[in-house]
């Protein structure tokens, strides 16, 4: 193959060539229809140095045009549908049938006293176990969570912060009982605390000792789990919680510079480390402005690595990242019309190159999907995927006036917000001073105005209204998932030896006052059958609790 | 000038989206009230004393995560144990059909559901706290 250009056809020699090399296409030829052949990457004629420095080609900085050579047409993105709820062998049902319907990797979501390091019979869980994903108190509950399921085969994302480092000690110590060690666990965990205190909630302790859990994580896994994933940095939430979509991309990249500062303060190694970043967005409505955010996102990371931290190694610069579609524009009147919804935003991540997706289904502006609900979800992906077309050639809306414009519009947008944000002293400082939060929430009042005052039309909500019983089936968790969690908790505790759980509590309390790394000591208290609410106690009172 | 009301709105229970519930706070008081938002993961015990600390006319409760069963009532009791069991209680958030019935047997004032207009929601502090005064008076 030759090209016109000399740039192109460097690509082509070296990146292409390795990445084909490596990894064959799905396809021997991609086609329309017959014998019409859909091009691999379509490139203008005139390559210009602004080209070069601002589109590129996929596979090589900035990475505007995706991270990998020939994404979709190497390897469709990962489908991972979020799922928990109830108790561990509920949720393990769950994950089996999703994975026989061809989903292709697991997502948990656990319930918010798991998230937020209570067991099942604390008096603050009362009314939420099992309630917004699985509840999950000991290693016991673990087993039953991934029973007869290959973790060596599988990755699994865990949607799980504060006590991140806890869940992954499990996690790691059931794929041990599998015979798989942790070199070869492939996956995610969440793991992004500056988040949660803008957006999500889910914060323990104060932002300090919560950044030294995150980089603890860092070291440990660049040794022992290379293949995983330590963090998720995600805009998700705070877009969820009201931001624009060039404020998630600012606020997302502004906590992703913290951790990579925190983690290179630590003393750990750029080029190690930074690989194991992975990053989380949402994908709205608005199918133009969000395929354009993603490509402005990937392309921002890539200068962030390597003009403010020397990056050298293109690993390193590579934003990989995570989409679901947006759950606070779903509707709770004409529920199929969100399916619709769904489909354009999943478009829209495709369109800019996620990694990895997740379709929210039509109910959940309702409760938690049902059975069917999800797998509709879960085809929309594949009707994407396997019929739309816009799998078989990469990055196909680059080079239109319109998305360029919008990608180097959010661009610019986030880097006068990143500034904004360094000026002020840094992410941490903008948290305390309440910068960012009254940003999103002021952008979340004026487009919710916008809808009450009919300036925006959110189709069968503020305009083609029909009378309707809302007769869509929602899944409903058992209340006695409560009590049933409380008593499995009690026999875990009276069958483990107290001895070592004891032992293993002490030896926690020490290193958490120490700057020794808290992974080992956390691994042995969950081996030995520690709850996750013991464990959490301990460093509460080492650490303190955050309270806004 | 028209009385000016003061309400609290509560988010019980661990869930963290509060999206919602600032807005209403701030459209509240757009409309003229004064509004206390707690913040995320109060206890029913926490909401309660701020409600009679601050001397409410109507306390608005909002849950995601489906804890409302148990939440909802916990903080009526939470007011009535205060001594504090006249203030109205309204509550909103993903609330199934089903259970809007049970909550106000329980004695929850008013539920809203995802697409109520704000002007429906506005009104109905307007008039529980309307009610709660004379009550008082």
């Amino acid at each position: 193959m030759t090209a016109k250009n000399p740039a192109h056809q460097e690509w082509i020699d070296n990146e292409l060539a390795e990445s084909l090399a490596r990894f064959p296409e799905r396809k021997d030829r991609f086609t329309r229809h017959g014998e019409q052949v859909v091009p691999r990457l379509a490139v203008p004629d005139e390559i210009n140095d602004r080209y070069l420095e601002d589109i590129g080609f996929p596979g090589r900085y900035p990475f505007t045009r995706g991270v990998q050579p020939t994404m979709y047409r190497g390897r469709l993105w990962t489908m991972r549908q979020y799922a928990g709820f109830s108790t561990a062998a509920e949720s393990n049902q769950r994950y089996r049938y999703l994975l026989d319907q061809g989903q292709t990797g697991l997502s948990v979501a656990f319930d918010l006293p798991t998230q937020i390091g209570y067991d099942s019979d604390d008096p603050m869980s009362l009314g939420e176990v099992g309630k917004v994903g699985v509840a999950i108190d000991t290693l016991a509950d673990m087993e039953i969570l991934f029973d007869q399921i290959p973790l060596d085969k599988i990755s699994t994302s865990m949607t799980i912060n504060s006590p991140a480092m806890i869940l992954l000690a499990m996690y790691i110590a059931v794929a041990e009982r599998q015979g798989v060690s942790s070199g070869k666990l492939r996956g995610t965990i969440q793991n992004d605390i500056l988040k949660e205190y803008v957006a999500r909630g889910t914060y323990i302790f104060p932002p300090r000792p919560s950044l030294r859990l995150i980089t603890d994580i860092f070291r440990w896994c660049a040794e022992h789990a290379p293949q995983f994933n330590t963090i998720s940095i995600s805009g998700y939430h705070i877009r969820e919680a009201g931001s624009t979509a060039a404020q998630e991309v600012a606020f997302t990249l502004a906590n992703g510079i913290t951790y990579v500062q925190t983690a290179l303060d630590a003393g750990l190694e750029l080029e190690v480390f930074a690989k194991r970043l992975a990053f989380f967005f949402n994908a709205s409505s608005n199918l133009l402005e969000e395929a354009a955010k993603f490509r402005a996102a990937r392309r921002l990371w890539a200068r962030i690595m390597k003009n403010r931290f020397n990056a050298a190694d293109p690993a390193s610069m590579m934003l990989r990242f995570h989409t679901q579609t947006a759950g606070n524009t779903l509707t709770a009147q004409q529920t199929d019309n969100n399916i619709v919804r769904v489909t354009i935003q999943a478009l829209a991540a495709v369109l800019g190159g996620t990694q990895s997706l997740h379709t929210n289904s039509r109910d959940e502006a309702l409760g938690l999907p049902t059975e069917d609900s999800v797998r509709t979800a879960l085809r929309t992906q594949q009707i994407i995927a396997h019929e739309s077309g816009v799998a078989d050639t990469v990055d196909p809306l680059a080079g239109s006036y319109y998305i360029e414009q919008l990608t180097d519009g959010i661009e610019h947008e986030a880097v006068a917000l990143l500034n904004r944000i360094d000026d002020a002293g840094g992410v941490v400082a903008c948290i305390e001073s309440g910068f960012i939060q009254s940003l999103i929430e002021d952008a979340s009042y004026r487009y919710q105005q916008e809808i009450e005052q009919g300036k925006r039309i959110i189709v069968g909500v503020n305009e083609f209204r029909v009378a309707e019983e809302k007769s869509v089936p929602a899944m409903r968790v058992d209340a006695r998932v409560e009590e049933q969690q409380i008593r499995r908790l009690a026999e875990v505790k009276s069958g483990r030896n107290r001895h070592d759980a004891a032992n293993a509590l002490q030896e926690l309390e020490r290193t958490a006052g120490s700057d020794s790394s808290l992974m080992e000591p956390v691994m042995a208290a969950v081996r030995s059958y520690c709850s996750l609410g013991e464990i959490c106690n301990v460093l509460r009172k080492v650490f303190g609790e955050y309270r806004r | 000038m028209a009385q000016q009301y003061r309400v609290l709105i509560g988010k019980p229970g661990l869930d963290g989206h509060d999206r919602g519930a600032k807005f209403i706070a701030r459209a509240l008081r757009d409309a003229g009230f004064e509004v206390v938002y707690t913040g995320i993961r109060r206890t029913a015990e926490e909401i309660a004393a701020s409600a009679v600390q601050e001397d409410v006319a109507a306390v608005g409760l909002s849950s995601m995560s489906g804890g409302h069963v148990r939440l909802f009532p916990a903080v009526i009791e939470a007011l009535r144990n205060a001594g504090a069991g006249d203030i109205p209680v309204l509550g909103g958030g993903i609330i199934p059909d089903e259970d809007i019935e049970p909550l106000k047997q329980a004695g929850i004032e008013a539920i809203f559901t995802p697409g109520t207009p704000i002007e429906t929601i506005i009104e109905a502090f307007r008039s529980a706290c309307r009610k709660h005064h004379s009550h008082r008076s």
